[in-house]
């Protein structure tokens, strides 16, 4: 197994589902059957040996591990450094998952203009990207792979998305949701990536001439640079990073992609892109600029509790049912910033949770919601009263979702909010523990209005009698590839909510770790 | 993973001991040690019966009905042990850390818990054999058992905890049961609002909760009860840090309670709450979850008692408690249905239990919520039966049902007399403890808080309660069961499957008040007070012996109300507006409107929320917001556009271009064709390298 702990597994379980694209790409476009397995047997064996790397991974240790590190481009002393800890360990590990899920769902759901193949390589390509962020430790390799996510997704949304016509406030122009949505993802996206890379690139510039994230952390860049040009570095990879999350207000690419997306798009762009910002928080910004984090510190707070109140209200205001589950993300995204604002090791615990929590939750709300708008053709949540009498199981799922997204304690959702506001109470040393406390509460409260959206979505969706449009419609409910994708979903919400130590057995020792080296104590 | 799984199971293996016993009580043995199967085996259960219950012979009533039959036996067991050894012993198992602090899943054997286990248990014994009669035939006859099964193990984990984060779970679980149960039948719209009123006033509440467990725990730096008794047993002057927390934390922790045990002004949930079936009604909103507030200040009692923590919220505590018992008593004079009746009688029961424990009478406040279970759970099950019956809720529909219905009627009464306050029932008792207390009470307020004053005005108030209570109740019982009656169907006594658990709880009703009489018998007194806290019997105030003057006034104040009652409403009368003419003009109408309170919550905040202010969002969102984002595009674009007739330097090229840009129908594949996306990309990052550049040589 020497093989495999030094590297070669981790770069398996990212490059897997590459090559698996490019077998793909063999296949004549007909052979639907193949393309399939093809694509399930790459990713089911990512997902495998990620389970291996659990069982290899040494949990008594908080450093990097099972990693390697070999030159790639010397020139700029940019290196094929890799290797996970217990932060990135849960999200590698969820963003397999999640993987094979979409891929099995996807079976028997095909969106418009079908083409599975052209499909399926899509989804590869973006498990390569999503698997290599999470165990990427060199800025150029962490850019490439962070990038090379946009381009599948623009081409998910932008060619499978929805085709109705929308028309944008204000200019007055009219256009198909899939071109307005995947325009503005790909833009706003690479608009904060360019300020990242420029913070990268200043990093290399000042912070003593490398990529690595480990050196950079442990040369103290940040002391190299002065604090006038670190204060800057940091708000360059903020904007980059809050766009992603995305952070209240630069969340306005979210609603619209993730309504236009197809169900599997929305599905891993909310369930593991959202989380590739808030993880560059957790492994770039506070390691290398530990300053400037509690510097920034309170913004972000105030920011992510803002977006905790304004997507309860927005969520309120919905009529379309998935634009109201890409609200939600938005607030349940500000959880976990709340809890990286306050640089502590119970609110970065309490963030990871949350973010694995999420990436399962909201991963399951867009399969549903996906599900019932194939069925119903309308996602007008006016429309779509008593679907627990025309489809109970369906229902009966949705209904269990909605109460874990809203934080039932007992399930997975749970930890992250209530560990981000008790993170909340006693900020890192040298943060104003009034204004943190003040967010506490607020963000307490927010989860008074989470639970309305929630309850009143169910209400409107599942309760009631069916609307008399349905009446002689036949709907078949959760269909057995829906279930294979579903149910481990609903167990690990179940499984992390009884014993969060699944989550943080990992994270735990990692996070005291990363948090003591950067503010000291 | 599989090296957590296995740190866990140790972890089982070597269970740790939670706080030291200060006085001489036992670990309670086996029986302590097995506990956690108290809340373990109903949740299981609970699944168990979604997925296997339409298979069993009785459709998953029998796994409930076992499960409530286990629970009963356990609490009972739990209970003598403990009154011929008291136990108190907290039992913890480390699921996870965080930071430094462990998370633990734990279960919680000391004199208060045993007394939930009992209440919870035999209660919900007899309400869930009743419940298999009452729900005969319904469309979700299994998943209603599912969600009662949750709704008794959510109780249990929240009475078995020994930490904050377990309590804040099995809250919140009784929450979503309860949410569940009320809207059981969820086609009519109506009844799932009331379910939602439910869960969100209730949340509305927890944000206090959540915010006084936080304070309290990260003072302490522990989510242990034992941990915090053990910083408050030191004195303020050793626990610095809590002791300055304590105040707010115990007031926002008594938010939380507010919301749980419906008091003034966060009641507003539980009349309507009645929408769910009448076992619900009475195992959830009489007997036990509507307890878990007077449960949370009792578990949390010494940080209300002893001096220097929160000992000055026990003001807000009794005010906010008189103010209950007062106001919600009048407005269930005003009901016509039976249940809202009761579910007004059990908030003014509330505001007497949430009164005494801000006198700091522990004792006289749990002993009133232990009798109250069993009489008021009793009503509510004699209530059901007449609805089951007659097929309506509404008295104006029943009348002279006391021949029809023999059964009912006597046991009814036993209830109402118990609730009066009437000797030797248990309402009696208990009843007389508070108003004990509240004497006792005025004595520890300052000057500026009311002091003697106070208490006094308080005691007046309750005695003014007392004497609603029986009048109300006198009410109920002459409209229901006297007279001739009114309405349509053919009433008949209920199945002997209701009528038995009925006989059951008029046992407990009649006597259980017996096992703690002033002076003579202390049982009540000693299980509740076998608690793992130094002088912890020091702590409370109880009464030594029975207070003659005050059980005579409080027994004039029932016996008033019963006569006055029998005088307005003993005469048959046809109509309600006949039957009504004991109207208070003026008085009358606010008591109709509920103090316009809903009202207020409906029109003053949800509709605002919901309504503009979402809007509001939702349009800053889409006008400003994507007006930056979309502006910034289209200048952008523009800018290209320029970029480019300088490029090709020619008017042609320029047409050519927009036409490009602007023939934006051809689908994604063809935009990228046009080069639109590599043009902004190529503009982005040309732009980042002069800033960088820019950034270099500048710093």
């Amino acid at each position: 197994m020497d093989w495999f702990e030094s590297g070669w597994g981790l770069s398996l379980v990212v490059f897997l589902p590459l090559i698996g694209a490019g077998v793909l790409l063999a296949i004549p476009k007909k052979d639907e059957a193949l393309q399939k397995m093809t694509a399930l047997g790459f990713t089911v064996a990512s997902f495998v040996l990620s389970l291996v790397l659990i069982v290899a991974f040494d949990f008594d240790t908080s450093g990097i591990q099972l990693g390697t590190k070999l030159d790639w481009i010397p020139s700029i002393s940019s290196s094929y450094h890799i290797g996970i800890d217990g932060i990135s360990l849960p999200l590698l590990v969820l963003s397999t998952f999640i993987t094979v899920l979409a891929i099995i769902y996807s079976w028997e759901h095909w969106p418009e203009p079908h083409n599975p193949k052209a499909f399926l390589i899509l989804m590869l390509l973006l498990a390569t990207g999503m698997n290599g962020t999470f165990v990427a430790l060199d800025l150029i390799l962490f850019f490439v792979f962070f990038e090379v996510v946009l381009l599948p997704m623009y081409f998910m949304i932008g060619i499978w998305g929805d085709r109705a016509e929308v028309t944008i406030p204000v200019f007055k122009i009219t256009t198909q949701m899939r071109l307005y949505a995947s325009i503005k993802f790909f833009l706003f996206t690479l608009f904060g990536s360019a300020f990242m890379l420029l913070g990268f690139l200043t990093l290399y510039f000042k912070g003593g001439q490398t990529f690595d994230m480990l050196e950079l952390a442990a040369n103290g860049a940040e002391g190299l640079m002065g604090s006038g040009l670190a204060f800057w570095v940091f708000a360059a990879l903020f904007l980059g990073f809050a766009v992603k999350v995305p952070m209240f207000p630069f969340h306005t690419w979210l609603p619209d992609a993730h309504t236009a997306a197809p169900t599997v798009g929305s599905v891993l762009l909310a369930a593991i892109l959202l989380k590739l910002g808030t993880y560059a928080f957790v492994r770039i910004a506070i390691p290398i600029l530990p300053e400037q984090s509690l510097n920034w510190a309170p913004a972000i707070g105030i920011l992510a509790v803002i977006g905790i109140i304004y997507a309860s209200l927005a969520c309120l205001a919905q009529t379309d049912m998935k634009r109201l589950i890409a609200f939600s993300s938005v607030g349940h995204m500000g959880f976990v910033m709340l809890g990286i604002a306050t640089m502590t090791p119970i609110g970065i615990n309490a963030a990871i949770i949350g973010m694995v929590a999420h990436g399962i939750i909201t991963g399951l709300l867009f399969f549903l919601a996906g599900s019932m708008s194939h069925r119903y053709h309308t996602r007008e949540m006016a429309r779509l009263g008593g679907n627990q009498k025309l489809m109970p199981i369906m229902g009966a799922i949705l209904g269990f979702t909605a109460l874990a997204s809203l934080g039932l304690p007992g399930l997975a959702g749970f930890w992250g909010e209530f560990m981000a506001l008790l993170s909340s109470f006693s900020p890192a040393a040298g943060l104003s523990t009034t204004l943190f406390r003040t967010l506490m509460v607020i963000g307490a409260v927010g989860t008074v209005l989470t639970a309305g959206y929630m309850l009143w979505m169910l209400q409107k969706v599942n309760f009631g009698e069916p609307k008399d449009e349905w009446a002689g419609h036949e709907f078949h409910d959760v269909d057995k590839w829906e279930m294979a994708a579903w149910a481990p979903l609903v167990l690990a919400t179940i499984a992390i909510g009884i014993l969060p130590g699944i989550v943080f057995g990992a994270t735990n020792d990692s996070v005291v770790d990363l948090v003591s080296k950067a503010f000291g104590g | 993973m599989l090296a957590l799984l296995t740190n866990v199971n140790t972890l089982i293996l070597a269970t740790e001991e939670g706080g030291q016993a200060a006085e001489a009580l036992s670990d309670g043995g086996t029986l302590a040690s097995l506990a956690w199967l108290i809340p373990v085996v109903p949740m299981v259960a609970a699944f168990a019966i979604v997925f296997f219950g339409k298979r069993m012979p009785y459709k998953g009533w029998d796994i409930a009905i076992a499960v409530m039959g286990f629970e009963a036996l356990y609490g009972t067991l739990l209970l003598l042990s403990h009154i011929s050894s008291p136990i108190a012993k907290d039992f913890s198992v480390e699921i996870a850390k965080i930071g430094n602090m462990p998370i633990e899943w734990g279960w919680s054997v000391d004199g208060l818990s045993i007394m939930m286990y009992f209440v919870v248990g035999v209660v919900g014994f007899l309400v869930f054999v009743y419940a298999k009669g009452y729900m005969e035939g319904d469309v979700r006859f299994t998943w209603f058992f599912a969600s009662f099964t949750l709704f008794a193990g959510g109780m249990l984990v929240l009475v078995s905890a020994p930490n904050f984060i377990q309590l804040i779970v099995g809250w919140e679980l009784v929450g979503v049961a309860s949410w569940l149960l009320i809207g059981h039948y969820w086609e009519e719209h109506e009844n799932s609002s009331a379910a939602i009123k439910a869960f969100i006033t209730n949340k509305v509440a927890d944000v206090g909760l959540f915010v006084g467990a936080i304070m309290i725990s990260m003072s302490v730096g522990s989510f242990r009860f034992s941990d915090v008794m053990h910083a408050i047993e030191g004195g303020a002057a050793e626990a610095p840090v809590l002791a300055q927390f304590a105040f707010w934390g115990g007031l926002a922790l008594f938010i939380g309670a507010m919301g749980k045990s419906a008091q003034f002004p966060l009641h507003v949930w539980l009349p309507d709450a009645m929408a769910g079936p009448t076992p619900v009604s009475a195992l959830m909103h009489a007997a036990t979850m509507v307890t878990a507030g007077i449960y949370l200040i009792g578990r949390m009692f010494p940080l209300y008692a002893v001096e220097g923590f929160a000992d000055e919220v026990r003001w807000v505590i009794i005010i906010v408690g008189a103010l209950t018992l007062f106001l919600t008593g009048l407005i269930a004079l005003v009901q016509d249905d039976i249940k809202k009746v009761l579910a007004y009688s059990t908030l003014s029961q509330l505001g007497y239990m949430m009164a005494a424990m801000g006198a700091g009478a522990y004792t006289a406040g749990l002993f009133h919520l232990f009798t109250h279970a069993f009489f008021k759970a009793l009503l509510f099950l004699g209530a059901g039966s007449v609805i089951h019956s007659v097929h309506s809720n509404n008295m104006s529909d029943m009348g002279g049902l006391r021949k029809k219905m023999p059964q009912t009627f006597w046991t009814f009464v036993i209830g109402s007399a118990a609730l009066a306050g009437i000797f030797p029932l248990a309402g009696f008792w208990s009843k007389d403890e508070i108003l004990a207390s509240f004497e006792y009470a005025g004595g520890h307020y300052t000057t500026a808080q009311g002091g003697a004053a106070l208490g006094t005005a308080v005691l007046w108030i309750a005695i003014a309660g007392a004497f609603v209570t029986a009048f109300y109740m006198t009410r109920t019982v002459w409209l229901t069961f006297f007279g001739t009656y009114k309405g349509e169907a053919h009433p008949h006594e209920s199945p002997k499957i209701m009528t038995y658990p009925l006989v059951g709880l008029a046992i407990g009703a009649a006597f259980f008040g017996l096992i703690n009489m002033p002076g003579i018998t202390e049982v009540f007194t000693d299980l509740v007070g076998g608690r793992a806290f130094a002088g912890f019997h020091d702590l409370e105030h109880h009464a030594d012996g029975l207070n003659l003057v005050l059980a005579f006034v409080g027994t004039l104040a029932a016996g008033l109300g019963i006569y006055l009652g029998w005088r307005i409403w003993g005469p048959d009368r046809a109509t309600q507006a006949e039957r009504d003419t004991f109207r208070v003009n003026g008085l009358y109408p606010v008591l109709e409107n509920k103090y316009y309170i809903d009202d207020f919550y409906m029109d003053g905040v949800i509709r605002p929320i919901r309504g503009p202010m979402a809007r509001a969002v939702n349009w800053f969102n889409g006008h400003v917001l994507d007006f930056i984002v979309n502006g910034a595009g289209l200048l952008a674009k523009a800018v290209g556009r320029l970029v480019y007739w300088f490029d090709q330097r020619g008017l042609d090229a320029a047409i050519n271009a927009s036409g490009a840009a602007t023939g934006a129908g051809g689908g994604a594949l063809r935009l990228l064709q046009t080069g639109k996306v590599q043009q902004y990309a190529i503009l982005i990052f040309a732009a980042t390298v002069i800033l960088v550049a820019g950034l270099v040589i500048w710093f």
